[in-house]
């Protein structure tokens, strides 16, 4: 059964703006895909309607078998625990340390102490920043801040890693390093969704591509 | 249920870590808060004392009875069995005119004008000590005994009492008034703070939201930010209360020694402290479940 799938799915924002128009296709657990189209295409829209961070005017957009254009708000922080995000603009908390940004998703399940000590520490020891985790996020370079999203958006282990624009504001160096750790994570079963307007990258990877032109799959 | 405690352990630390973070606003707000608390229940425990001092004077209420001049001696000891026989009477003495005068001559130093009258304009009279200090039982007998022949006059000394005790009602009432309004300003100082709050931790909480929190989890810390705030301006209430009573029994000691009497401001019970602390968080928590209620709403999903 597909992981991921939309069924005719539209979204008019308020004040007539079309996002998407009839958008439908499905994702088999276990897949790593490429959703690209111009700025304003919706690919942003797209994975915020997966995630239940918006609510899709027409057709069902499935989760695991769930509907979430109609789950009840309660339900929804469920929902998200089993997705991991890597929104453009996410931002990392300042006020506290690398270490404890990578915990929050752990506190907030309430995980054991020691046990989720254990799990952010092999996060961030994947994305390469373990000798930072006492420090400061600010003082982090754009690259390591880039990481340390990933680290918290994969601590919780997610079935499914949603990431929007995730090498938008790196060199290609970074973006590549980047790029690296979602195909590793995809290879130990992770479902990746990357959405991207960056060509290049996506011909550096032989995966799945979805177009979006103006609100509708190409 | 061990999530659960121990996200009100988390939630419990971190409240107290963010007011320990901002020390000069946390005590501003708790003294706002304690003010307001401080006012109606520091005239509440007034009134407390007055109340006491009240009852203090007023254990035995009296009755004078005084009879007509011409009373003869058949009549006062008609009274006299009437008044032994009625029910609420503790003892009942008799005054006889001439006894009365010699009395005031005693007490007033009056021995000459007495001595110049061509004769007692005194009336013989009882001096009936009721049983208890209900003022409704001291209303009837005061009737009852009008009624009785050669019987003059009824005196209630308890009058003053009365009165005392109506405008301690009438006290009593404003400090409700002032309590249900200082109330709502508490109410008003802890939503606006919380909103504050919400207003700062915005990215925390939008964050917390897309990592899969509870709509409880996220709002947990602000009660407890609310109700702590109320109970921190609890505290700060009662110590302006005790604070400044302890203050006024150092003055009112001196003025007590002058008129030869014994009385000092009784300080709040611990019944009374604990009522303050648990109605100031109980308000606390009103202030930030409204304030949450309003501003915590998650956006996006219209």
């Amino acid at each position: 059964m597909a992981i991921i799938a939309l069924h005719q799915v539209s979204k008019r924002y308020p004040g007539g703006f079309e996002a998407l128009k009839a958008v439908s296709f499905s994702v088999e657990p276990g897949e790593m895909l490429f959703l690209t189209g111009h700025s304003g295409a919706g690919k942003t829209t797209l994975l915020k309607l997966i995630a239940a961070i918006e609510r899709a005017n027409g057709g069902t957009v499935l989760v695991n078998g769930q509907n979430v254009s109609s789950m009840r708000a309660s339900a929804i922080p469920y929902l998200r625990r089993n997705l991991g995000l890597v929104f453009q603009g996410q931002k990392l908390l300042y006020d506290r340390s690398v270490f404890e940004n990578v915990m929050l998703p752990l506190v907030v399940t309430g995980q054991p102490y020691r046990e989720a000590a254990r799990r952010a520490r092999a996060a961030l020891d994947k994305v390469g920043l373990l000798a930072r985790e006492k420090a400061n996020p600010v003082t982090l370079s754009g690259g390591e801040q880039q990481r340390l999203c990933v680290a918290r958006a994969v601590v919780n282990r997610p079935a499914v890693l949603l990431a929007d624009e995730p090498t938008a504001s790196l060199d290609a160096a970074y973006a590549d390093e980047i790029m690296e750790m979602f195909i590793a994570f995809n290879q130990v079963g992770v479902t990746v969704l990357v959405a991207t307007h960056d060509q290049q990258l996506i011909g550096k990877y032989h995966k799945r591509v979805l177009a979006l032109d103006h609100g509708r799959l190409q | 249920m061990r999530v659960w405690l121990q996200h009100h352990r988390l939630s419990l630390a971190q409240t107290t870590a963010r007011l320990a973070k901002s020390p000069f606003a946390t005590t501003l707000n708790v003294l706002a808060i304690g003010v307001a608390l401080a006012l109606p229940f520091g005239v509440y425990c007034l009134l407390a004392n007055l109340e006491t001092l009240s009852r203090k004077v007023s254990v035995d209420p009296e009755l004078t009875i005084f009879l007509a001049k011409d009373a003869p001696k058949a009549d006062i000891a008609a009274v006299e069995s009437r008044l032994k026989g009625s029910r609420g009477i503790r003892s009942v003495r008799f005054v006889s005119r001439e006894a009365a005068l010699a009395e005031l001559g005693r007490a007033g130093g009056l021995q000459e004008v007495i001595a110049s009258l061509p004769q007692n304009p005194l009336p013989d009279a009882f001096v009936v000590t009721l049983s208890s200090s209900d003022p409704v039982l001291a209303e009837r007998l005061e009737i009852e005994f009008k009624s009785l022949p050669k019987v003059a006059y009824v005196q209630a000394d308890s009058a003053w009492v009365r009165r005392l005790d109506a405008l301690l009602r009438l006290g009593r009432t404003g400090v409700a008034l002032l309590a249900v309004l200082l109330g709502v300003a508490l109410v008003a100082v802890t939503f606006n703070t919380i909103r504050l709050q919400i207003l700062t931790q915005r990215d925390e909480i939008e964050l917390c939201r897309l990592i899969g929190a509870t709509p409880a989890y996220i709002r947990r810390p602000f009660f407890y930010l609310g109700s702590m705030l109320g109970l921190l301006g609890g505290l700060a209430a009662i110590g302006i209360v005790v604070g400044g009573f302890a203050y006024l029994n150092r003055d009112l000691a001196t003025l007590v020694q002058l008129y030869g009497a014994d009385f000092q401001l009784g300080f709040p019970t611990p019944r009374e402290v604990g009522t303050v602390l648990g109605a100031a968080a109980a308000l606390g928590w009103v202030g930030a479940y409204l304030s949450v209620s309003r501003h915590l709403r998650e956006p996006g999903r219209r």
